[in-house]
């Protein structure tokens, strides 16, 4: 075995910021401007001109299939973003999020056991089962780092990718085996451009879940203090936490079964934000809500104008991005601990 | 480790049996539900038979190299990303010069502008990463599992920008298989390992001294920086020829090499690189004959590797926590 860890867990110095409402106003525009290119950027022609001139099929393009993408691309990211806050928050650990812990692969196999056994069941059942499959994955892997002494917070995100990896490789089995890596390939990157109206609606559960969140936001602060703290302030530690695996679980399949795999949103955004706002959630959700879906929507633009007329999955692009973020962070945390 | 009291096998015993099992599996997978002319079974066999054992010396030796460099048992190149490099290599030529003229190039030509491009690329990336401030093991691992992400979503990204007509055609060519083994990179391939282990067989002397750390190696005498960045080399010749064979494979070599450490006796290399070579040409050809011939799944050696070495990885890492 190589060198010894470094010191033991060390939050990143997070300076309080006062949210002010006029900055929240300026960032909720940003999106708003976000959410109006995504409306008019695409194939068919559809802009404000066009509509106001009464044009039927411009309408329908945009009631039928650029306004649910709009809507699925920002509950997928808030959803994602808020999750991986609660996940790092029930972890106590910056480096997690649904992509670092196997919830994602988890939430795959279930879908993927559902396609074959039962391929015939509506969408809904798809979620639940594909939810069950990620409850029980990320409780798997909260209760493996409880059991194992970590010498290193980095140990956390590296077990979690491996179980993932494992997961995947039991995944990618069974698909090979049933012939159906083709359906799997196209749930494992998320992309957003089969999204139709009548096909999406499922995310509208996990913003609902999003908003639930914000409720607990208090709670959620005080378990990113550790058991024993949360414990002796009357929390009921287990209850919390089972709250925040739900919702983690949910949102996460929710995304899984309608655009695929939205991968680091979890881990960039909440990162950022606690950079400046702190680890408050009650402050600080909202911001990982909106800059999550800021993301998300950006990503998608930027994969939609690369190659126009084709398009690249916003899944692909997230990755590229987010584990460029990802190496930031593990090599900026040498500077200190050195 | 256990003490060297319970082993009772001479190194060169065990070294004998596990050449033995090697010979057999190589026999078997030859001749083993044979039917037709033999002409045609014993070229296509063959090929077959010798692509994989290139990748299992090539997979092996460079695994136990790197971890030597790197000082841990941890650490592998596959791990480090060094095949998603690779990788990101073939796809960025393919950006750069256009998916029409690579895929008429000459094969073996490409192969070799490929493989200096890795090399170039991987001792800067590489020597940056290792020779900074004292990094832990544990950001190692991470940063290089994450640099396989990086790698492996800039390879799609460029594969999504590449025509996605001219991509189908070269899909076959990015992604081989043990089952899809490019045949006739084969010569090519061969030479170049050919080529790198004797490069490595000149520098093998300070192999031991090395494995004791960089302090102790350059107080006994060690050019430590050189011998490094040589092997470095020679590991990524080793890797562009096993990925470009049968593409990547993440945690082989780290089975096969904590498999050696485990069994033999002592760690000298001239005992431990030999029996990593051996185990994992067992393992490949062995494993590719009970999956083909009695399970009847042909492509599924990697999956399953890579399902058995992520379960060995986490116990490896939560071992190493316990201690």
């Amino acid at each position: 075995m190589g060198p010894g860890g470094p010191p033991a867990a060390r939050r990143f110095t997070a300076c309080p910021v006062i949210m002010l409402p006029l900055k929240f106003l300026v960032a909720f525009l940003v999106l708003a401007l976000l959410a109006a290119t995504s409306l008019f950027v695409g194939v068919s022609d559809v802009s404000l001109a066009v509509i106001w001139s009464g044009d039927r099929t411009a309408m329908l393009v945009l009631m039928e299939s650029r306004i649910p993408r709009l809507l699925a691309l920002i509950f997928a990211g808030a959803g994602m973003a808020v999750s991986g806050t609660i996940m790092q928050m029930l972890a106590r650990n910056r480096f997690v999020e649904p992509s670092t812990a196997g919830t994602v692969e988890w939430a795959s196999l279930g879908m993927l056991s559902v396609l074959l056994l039962a391929p015939g069941l509506p969408v809904y059942v798809r979620m639940l089962v594909s939810t069950g499959f990620a409850l029980a994955g990320t409780a798997i892997f909260l209760l493996v780092l409880r059991k194992i002494p970590l010498r290193s917070p980095l140990m956390v995100p590296l077990i979690g990718i491996m179980l993932g990896g494992v997961v995947d490789a039991g995944t990618t089995f069974f698909a090979y085996r049933y012939d159906m890596l083709q359906s799997l390939a196209s749930w494992t990157t998320g992309d957003f451009s089969a999204v139709l109206r009548g096909r999406y609606e499922l995310l509208w559960v996990s913003m609902f879940l999003t908003l639930l969140a914000y409720v607990a936001a208090d709670r959620f602060t005080v378990i990113g203090m550790g058991e024993e703290f949360a414990t002796n302030l009357g929390l009921n530690y287990r209850r919390v936490t089972a709250f925040g695996l739900v919702i983690i679980s949910v949102v996460t399949a929710c995304v899984v079964v309608t655009v695929g795999m939205v991968p680091f949103v979890g881990l960039i955004v909440p990162n950022i934000v606690s950079m400046t706002t702190g680890d408050s959630l009650r402050k600080s959700l909202p911001w990982v809500a909106l800059c999550g879906s800021g993301l998300v929507l950006a990503c998608d633009i930027i994969g939609r104008l690369v190659i126009e007329p084709f398009e690249i999955p916003v899944g692909t692009v997230l990755g590229a991005v987010g584990s460029a973020f990802f190496l930031y962070l593990v090599l900026r945390r040498q500077a200190g601990v050195a | 480790m256990l003490p060297e009291a319970k082993r009772k096998m001479p190194p060169l015993g065990i070294l004998l049996v596990a050449g033995a099992v090697a010979l057999v599996a190589c026999a078997l997978f030859m001749t083993l539900g044979a039917k037709g002319s033999w002409s045609f079974i014993l070229p296509f066999r063959g090929k077959k038979l010798a692509a994989m054992l290139l990748v299992a010396f090539s997979i092996a030796v460079s695994t136990v190299l790197f971890q030597t460099i790197t000082n841990n048992r941890i650490l592998t190149p596959s791990i480090m990303g060094f095949d998603a490099l690779y990788a990101l290599i073939q796809t960025g030529f393919i950006l750069m010069f256009g998916a029409a003229r690579v895929s008429s190039a000459d094969p073996r030509l490409m192969f070799l502008v490929e493989c200096g491009a890795m090399i170039l690329f991987s001792c800067v990336l590489y020597r940056w990463l290792f020779s900074g401030a004292a990094r832990s093991l544990h950001q190692l691992l991470l940063v290089g599992i994450i640099f396989g992400v990086l790698f492996r979503s800039l390879s799609q990204f460029m594969q999504r920008i590449i025509d996605p007509n001219d991509f189908i055609v070269l899909q076959d060519r990015l992604f081989a298989s043990f089952n899809t083994v490019e045949s006739d990179l084969l010569g090519i391939a061969a030479l170049m390992i050919a080529a790198a282990t004797l490069v490595a067989w000149r520098v093998a002397h300070t192999f031991d001294v090395l494995a004791l750390g960089r302090e102790m190696a350059i107080g006994l005498g060690v050019p430590h920086r050189r011998v490094t960045t040589i092997i470095l080399v020679v590991v990524a010749v080793l890797v562009s020829a096993s990925t470009a064979l049968v593409g990547p494979v993440t945690f082989f070599g780290l089975l096969v090499a904590s498999l050696a450490y485990q069994v033999m006796p002592d760690s000298r290399h001239r005992h431990v690189l030999p029996a990593a070579v051996l185990f994992a040409m067992i393992a490949l050809v062995g494993g590719q004959i009970v999956l083909e011939r009695i399970f009847a799944f042909d492509t599924a050696l990697g999956i399953v590797i890579e399902f058995v070495g992520g379960l060995f990885f986490i116990l490896l890492l939560i071992r190493g926590a316990a201690r």
